[in-house]
Parts: C-alpha cells; sequence; structure tokens
C-alpha cells in the first residue's frame, strides 16, 4: 500500500466515513434500506470501513479473520453483494476525490495513482466475493443437509403396519431415498402394510406418480402391500386429468382411513375399554 | 394488457420456483384450489421436459385479459433437441425415458388450449392457457 494513500485515509477516517455512509445511503437499494434499522446501518457501515483500513494496518490473518466475519455477518442481514462491491468503489473514490482536492493526486501522478488504487483493491475486492460466495455455499448445504434430514422417515405404527409421510417437494435425489428408506425398513419392521402419506406433497406430478407407483410395486415383490393415503381433493383431480392409472394401489384420502385399512387387513381391531370414563 | 414474468430452468430445483411463480400468479388471478393445482401440475410437467430433454430453457407465465376474461398461460420455450413425432408424444403412455408418458398429453388435459411447436434441431415451444370462469 502507498504511504500517501494509507496515510490520507488515516488521517481522514471520520471524514471518509460520514461521506460514505451519505453516499451510499443515497445509492443503496430500498431493500437494504427497508431491511435494517439507521443504527444497524450505521454501526456495520462503520466496521466495514474500519474493514477496508485495517487492510493496510494489522496482519494479513488478523484481515482475512475480519473479513470473514464482516461476511458472514451481511450474509446474515441479507445484504446483496454489490451492496458491499459497490461499496468498495464508493470508498475509492471518496479516497481519490478526497486526495485529488488536497492536490496529492495531480495530473502527474494520476496513472501511478490509478495503478496504485487498483493493486490494493483488486484483490479485496475478489477476496470479498469469495468469502461471500463461500459463505453462502456452506449456508446452502447446510441447508441441504437438514433437508436431507427430514427426508423419508419410516414409521412403524403398529406391528406389521408401518407410515411414510412424504412432506414437500420430491426430486429424483429424494425419490431414490423414498424407495431405499421404505424398502430397508419395510423389511426391518417387517411390515405386512406400508402406508405412504402425500398430505404434505405441494404437486403430484408424472414423475412423482412415477416414482411412487416404482415404489409401490417394489415393496409389494418384498410381500408387502402398500397403501397411498392423503390425497387430496385437487391432487385426485389433477391425477386423473393425467391419466395416471393407480388402480392396482388402495387409496385413501387420510391417513385414519388408511390405518382403518391397514388393520382390517391385518386382521387387528381397536376396541374402547368397558367401564372407561 | 399482458403481463409477464419468467424462470430459466437449468437445474432440478428451478422447477420448484416456477411452479411457485405459477401458483402465485394463479392465487393472485382468482384461480380455485383445483384449477391452482392443475395449472402448478402442468408447469412442472412442462418444466421438467425441459429440464429432462432440453437441459436448459424457460418457463414463463402471462396474465391474459381478453375481454371480459382473464386468463393464464404458460410459455415454455427451449432450444433443446427438438421432438420428431409430435403425434406421438401426444400420445398417452409413450415416453422416451422410461417414464409414464403421461405428461404432454396430461398438460393438454389440464388446461383449456394447447399449443405444440416443435421441429427436431430447432427445440420446442409450447404455450398452454387456462382461462378462469
Amino acid at each position: 500500500m502507498n504511504k500517501t494513500i494509507s496515510n490520507y485515509i488515516q488521517a481522514h477516517k471520520q471524514d471518509i466515513l460520514d461521506q460514505w455512509i451519505d453516499r451510499t445511503k443515497e445509492e443503496a437499494d430500498e431493500r437494504v434500506i427497508r431491511l435494517v434499522s439507521d443504527r444497524v446501518f450505521n454501526s456495520t457501515s462503520k466496521e466495514f470501513i474500519d474493514l477496508i483500513i485495517s487492510n493496510f494496518k494489522g496482519t494479513n490473518e488478523e484481515y482475512t479473520e475480519r473479513l470473514t466475519d464482516f461476511a458472514e455477518k451481511v450474509v446474515r442481514l441479507g445484504w446483496p453483494l454489490t451492496f458491499v462491491t459497490k461499496g468498495l468503489h464508493t470508498f475509492n473514490l471518496i479516497v481519490f476525490e478526497g486526495m485529488q482536492k488536497e492536490g496529492l493526486v495531480n495530473a502527474e501522478n494520476q496513472m501511478d495513482m490509478v495503478y496504485e488504487f487498483d493493486r490494493w483493491s483488486t484483490p479485496m475486492n475478489n477476496e470479498i466475493v469469495s468469502v461471500y460466495s463461500s459463505t453462502w455455499e456452506r449456508t446452502v448445504s447446510l441447508q441441504k443437509i437438514a433437508l436431507q434430514e427430514l427426508s423419508a422417515p419410516l414409521i412403524p405404527v403398529f406391528e406389521g403396519i408401518t407410515v411414510m409421510p412424504l412432506v414437500g417437494t420430491i426430486d429424483t435425489e429424494r425419490a431414490k431415498q423414498i424407495m431405499e428408506n421404505l424398502l430397508k425398513g419395510a423389511v426391518k419392521h417387517r411390515s405386512e402394510v406400508v402406508l405412504i402419506d402425500i398430505t404434505g406433497v405441494p404437486v403430484v406430478d408424472t414423475m412423482v406418480a412415477h416414482h411412487i407407483i416404482q415404489a409401490a410395486d417394489a415393496v409389494r415383490l418384498i410381500g408387502a402391500k402398500c397403501m397411498l393415503v392423503g390425497i387430496r381433493p385437487e391432487i385426485a383431480q389433477t391425477i386423473v386429468n393425467l391419466g395416471i392409472d393407480l388402480n392396482q394401489f388402495t387409496t385413501k384420502n387420510n391417513l385414519k382411513k388408511g390405518i382403518e385399512a391397514a388393520l382390517e387387513l391385518t386382521n387387528k381391531k381397536i376396541v374402547s375399554m368397558e367401564g372407561a370414563k | 394488457m399482458d403481463i409477464q414474468s419468467c424462470v430459466t430452468i437449468i437445474n432440478e430445483w428451478d422447477i420448484v420456483a416456477a411452479r411457485q411463480l405459477g401458483r402465485n400468479v394463479a392465487k393472485e388471478l382468482g384461480f380455485g384450489t383445483v384449477d391452482q393445482a392443475r395449472i402448478t401440475t402442468a408447469i412442472s410437467e412442462l418444466a421438467r421436459n425441459i429440464y429432462l430433454y432440453a437441459g436448459k430453457g424457460q418457463i414463463c407465465i402471462d396474465k391474459l385479459y381478453d375481454g371480459g376474461k382473464a386468463g393464464l398461460r404458460i410459455n415454455a420455450v427451449d432450444s433443446g433437441p427438438g421432438i420428431k413425432e409430435i403425434r406421438q408424444v401426444m400420445e398417452d403412455g409413450f415416453s422416451t425415458s422410461g417414464g409414464l408418458g403421461a405428461g404432454l398429453p396430461g398438460v393438454k388435459r389440464l388446461m383449456d388450449e394447447f399449443e405444440i411447436d416443435s421441429s427436431p434441431g430447432q427445440g420446442t415451444q409450447i404455450k398452454a392457457t387456462k382461462w378462469l370462469r
């Protein structure tokens, strides 16, 4: 970092910060302004400027650590990346213009100064983008794992009767898991009847239907019976419109009816206790 | 007056995004739950076709206002391999991917109007409209 520039920034820190906040607020997306209070905005802005300044004060490690912290905070606040990169650009502009006014940048050294600025800000820009995107990547992959965890559980409810409640969109990945869990679980719990509950599946298109039919066929091969429950009226209509044949299935409109039918199939009955209050 | 919004289909999750967009527009226009389900299912089929066969394309949802009628049009466009025998794919049970083969004829039944334009190597364009009754 060029001495002249760093000296200038350190001497005019407060001034630069005020100007930066004003300008950024003017240019910032409404989304950002609405999202955060003035206090958060100002303190985060200050942190951002401090971060830029620490770039040429502290050691490299300190700087990277602070940058990671900051990126994570910005991601949590939901600020767009352009806000940060634009912020850096604005910062450069303010410093450059300020230095021009003081005559530190003149016609003679202008080109050198521009290069100097570029040498300093490009790596920082890259660093911010890469930290920012890797923070996002981590968030997404964590969510993916969380999603997988609630993917397709198989729940034994009575001897010989198991339920698989499906919630949310079924994609190829999940369809594979459903099939695996269904077969593994049906064998493990010695199921005679397996109920697949699709109450929580928002859309049943041909692909989803195809996967369910395949799963049911496989369940039949291992000697259990598969029942499809939780078919909402609108889903029933779309299935008919699509012309999907679910004739080889027993279907019920809710889990309760399904369990009743399953009990009957396994020769079981639930009776109320006599004399109970 | 037509208002349009689009979703680019590149991966499987974009199908969900397209569906969500369709459902929101359908809700806004005042479609009932059954028609909402029909529209989202149709979008799901068309988007999945793009994902499976063309790899990349676009689903656009238009709001239509024609006289006193309001409607929703799904516009599915891709520049994939195209369809050789349109008559064949509109038959129930025909599939090149081992699926159920109910996708396109199903969409036609789910919606009120259906238009398909495709030739090999030229990509495919499908327009499917549902009118609000």
